[in-house]
C-alpha cells in the first residue's frame, strides 16, 4: 500500500515534508522491483542537491539504479544504518529504510510532486 | 507492464508453473525464463544449505550420432570426446579458427556412437550451424533436440536424498560428470551429475512434454527437505561464487580458452587437426595476453560487468562479472587483467562511478563446498 501522507516522483522516490525539512526514500514498489538490495551509496552531509539530480545509487544483487532528488535542498543527514543493513530498504522502505534528510530550498516544490492516488495510478499502469 | 512487440521470446515449457509460483519472468537469450521467485539471496542460500530446483529448458541439446560422431566432434571442438567412456561427460568449447570461443559446452557420451552436446541457449543456433558445417562429410548425423528436450536441475547438498527415492537409478553410481538413463517419478530421464552452482546435484533431461510432471514431482518430494525453485538470478550468483565462467561475460568470440584460465580444456595432444588448433597452439606457446582473475572489493561498492580495472599506470583490464556474494558477504568479481597481475594478494583498483576502489586478487573459486 502507498502511504497517503507522502509525496512521490515518477522515479519512485518518496518524500515526507516535516516543516522546512523532508525525509527521502524509495517506494516499496521500487524496492520490490529491484529485489534484494545489497548496497546503498548516499551523498555526504552538507551537499546541496538540485531537484531531479542524482544523489546516489541503490544496488540489488543484479542491478545498479540511480537515485534522484525529488526536490532541491541541502543534505542534513543520511541513514547510516543502510551501510551495514541495506536490506532495510526492502524490509521497511517508508520507515527504517529512509535515505536522506534534506533542508528544503523551497517547500512549495513538494506540492508539484505526485500525491498517493496519482502515484498508485502510475504503478498500476506499470 | 506493457508487452514488448518483437521478437516473441519462446516460453519455457514450465512457464505456467513459474507463474503459479509467483516468479518474476524475464526474456533471456530469446526465452521467457524465471529470474527469481522468493528473492535471489534466499534462493541462493537454499542451494548452498539444502537444495534448489532450476528450469534450464532453454539450454540447447544437440545429439551427434554415427560411426564417426566421436571423430567428428574431436575435429570440431577443442576437447577430445572419443576419450570419454560411455556414461561420462567433459567440459568443452567450440572455437573459431582464430581461437575465439563460440560457446562453452558439456559433451556427454550417452552411447558408443552417440554424444549429446549441451550448449548455452543464446549460442545454440551458432553451435548447431557450426557443428553441421564441421561434421559435413563425416558418418555422423546432427539432430538439434533443443525444443524437444526439457531440462530440470536439482542442486545442493540434499540433492541425493531428495532425488534417490524418485528414481530407479542408484545415484551413488553416477560420479561427478557422469550420466545414466533411468526414470524420475516414472518419467524417462537422462540423469547427469553436472551443474553450475558449485554444489553437488543432478541435471535431468526429459521429453519436453513430461518436463512439467518431472518438475512437479521433484519439487513436491523436496519441499519438506528445504528444496525451493531457483531462478536465473541466483544461478548467476551461485556460478560466480563457484568461479564458473558465463558466456557473454567471461567468454566470448574475442576471448580464447587460455585467457579464461581454461587451457586444460584444450587437448593439443589429441590426434588430428581441429578447428582453432594452430591459433591455440600459438597462444599456448607464447602465453595469453591477459588473464582472468578473481577479485574481492576491499573498499565500498560493487564491481560490475564492464567496470575498468586500474593499476598505478592506469587501465589494466575490465570486470566481466561482479556481485555482492550472498555466501561471503563481500563484493566479488571476475576480471581480465595483465598476465602478471593474477597472483593472489595483488592489489588493484576497480573504477566504480569515477572513484578508485581497492580490490584484491584472490584465487578462484571464491567458494568451495565443504568436503
Amino acid at each position: 500500500m502507498v502511504p497517503g501522507d507522502l509525496r512521490y516522483t515518477k522515479d519512485h522516490e518518496w518524500i515526507r515534508v516535516e516543516g522546512d525539512e523532508a525525509l527521502v526514500g524509495i517506494t516499496e514498489y521500487a524496492a520490490d522491483q529491484l529485489g534484494d538490495i545489497v548496497f546503498v551509496e548516499l551523498p555526504d552531509v552538507g551537499r546541496a542537491l538540485d531537484a531531479h539530480a542524482t544523489f546516489g545509487v541503490v544496488e540489488s544483487v543484479k542491478a545498479v539504479s540511480d537515485l534522484y532528488a525529488p526536490i532541491g535542498g541541502e543534505v542534513v543527514a543520511t541513514n547510516d544504518a543502510l551501510s551495514g543493513r541495506p536490506e532495510l530498504v526492502n524490509d521497511d522502505p517508508y520507515g527504517e529504510g529512509w535515505m536522506l534528510r534534506v533542508r528544503l530550498a523551497d517547500a512549495a516544490q513538494a506540492e508539484g510532486l505526485l500525491d498517493a492516488a496519482a502515484y498508485e495510478q502510475l504503478i498500476a499502469e506499470g | 507492464m506493457t508487452q514488448s512487440p518483437l521478437p516473441v521470446a519462446t516460453p519455457t515449457p514450465l512457464l505456467d508453473r513459474h507463474e503459479a509460483l509467483g516468479a518474476r519472468v524475464i526474456e533471456f537469450a530469446g526465452w521467457q525464463m524465471p529470474v527469481s521467485y522468493a528473492g535471489i539471496i534466499e534462493e541462493h542460500r537454499a542451494v548452498r544449505q539444502a537444495a534448489g530446483l532450476f528450469d534450464l529448458s532453454h539450454m540447447g541439446e544437440l545429439v551427434v550420432e554415427g560411426p564417426e560422431a566421436g571423430a567428428g566432434l574431436a575435429a570440431a571442438l577443442v576437447s577430445d570426446p572419443p576419450s570419454l567412456a560411455v556414461g561420462r561427460a567433459q567440459y568443452s568449447m567450440i572455437c573459431a579458427t582464430d581461437g575465439g570461443i563460440l560457446d562453452d559446452l558439456i559433451v556427454y557420451r550417452v552411447a558408443p556412437e552417440r554424444f549429446m552436446v549441451v550448449a548455452n541457449a543464446g549460442n545454440a543456433r551458432v553451435v548447431s550451424d557450426t557443428l553441421a558445417e564441421r561434421l559435413a562429410g563425416k558418418a555422423a548425423v546432427l539432430d538439434d533436440r533443443s525444443l524437444a528436450t526439457g531440462l530440470v536441475a536439482i542442486q545442493g547438498p540434499r540433492s541425493v536424498a531428495i532425488l534417490q527415492p524418485l528414481t530407479d537409478v542408484d545415484l551413488g553410481s553416477i560420479r561427478y560428470y557422469g550420466i545414466a538413463d533411468g526414470t524420475v517419478a516414472g518419467i524417462p530421464a537422462s540423469i547427469a551429475r553436472t551443474g553450475y552452482t558449485g554444489e553437488d546435484g543432478f541435471e535431468l533431461f526429459v521429453d519436453v512434454h513430461r518436463t512439467g510432471d518431472a518438475w512437479d514431482a521433484v519439487l513436491e518430494a523436496g519441499r519438506p527437505a528445504g528444496l525451493v525453485p531457483v531462478g536465473l538470478g541466483a544461478r548467476d550468483t551461485l556460478r560466480l561464487e563457484a568461479g564458473m565462467p558465463l558466456y557473454g561475460n567471461e567468454l566470448d568470440r574475442s576471448t580464447n580458452p587460455y585467457e579464461a584460465g581454461l587451457g586444460r580444456v584444450v587437448k593439443l595432444d589429441k590426434q588430428g587437426d581441429f578447428a582453432g588448433r594452430a591459433a591455440l597452439e600459438k597462444v599456448a606457446r607464447e602465453g595469453p595476453g591477459r588473464r582472468l582473475a578473481g577479485l574481492v572489493v576491499r573498499g565500498r561498492g560493487i564491481a560490475r560487468h564492464g567496470y575498468p580495472v586500474l593499476d598505478a599506470d592506469g587501465r589494466t583490464g575490465e570486470v566481466t562479472s561482479g556481485t555482492m556474494s550472498p555466501t561471503l558477504g563481500d563484493a566479488i568479481a571476475m576480471a581480465y587483467v595483465a598476465p602478471d597481475q593474477v597472483e593472489p594478494g595483488t592489489m588493484l583498483d576497480v573504477e566504480i562511478r569515477e572513484a578508485r576502489v581497492p580490490a584484491e586478487v584472490v584465487s578462484l573459486p571464491f567458494y568451495r563446498r565443504p568436503a
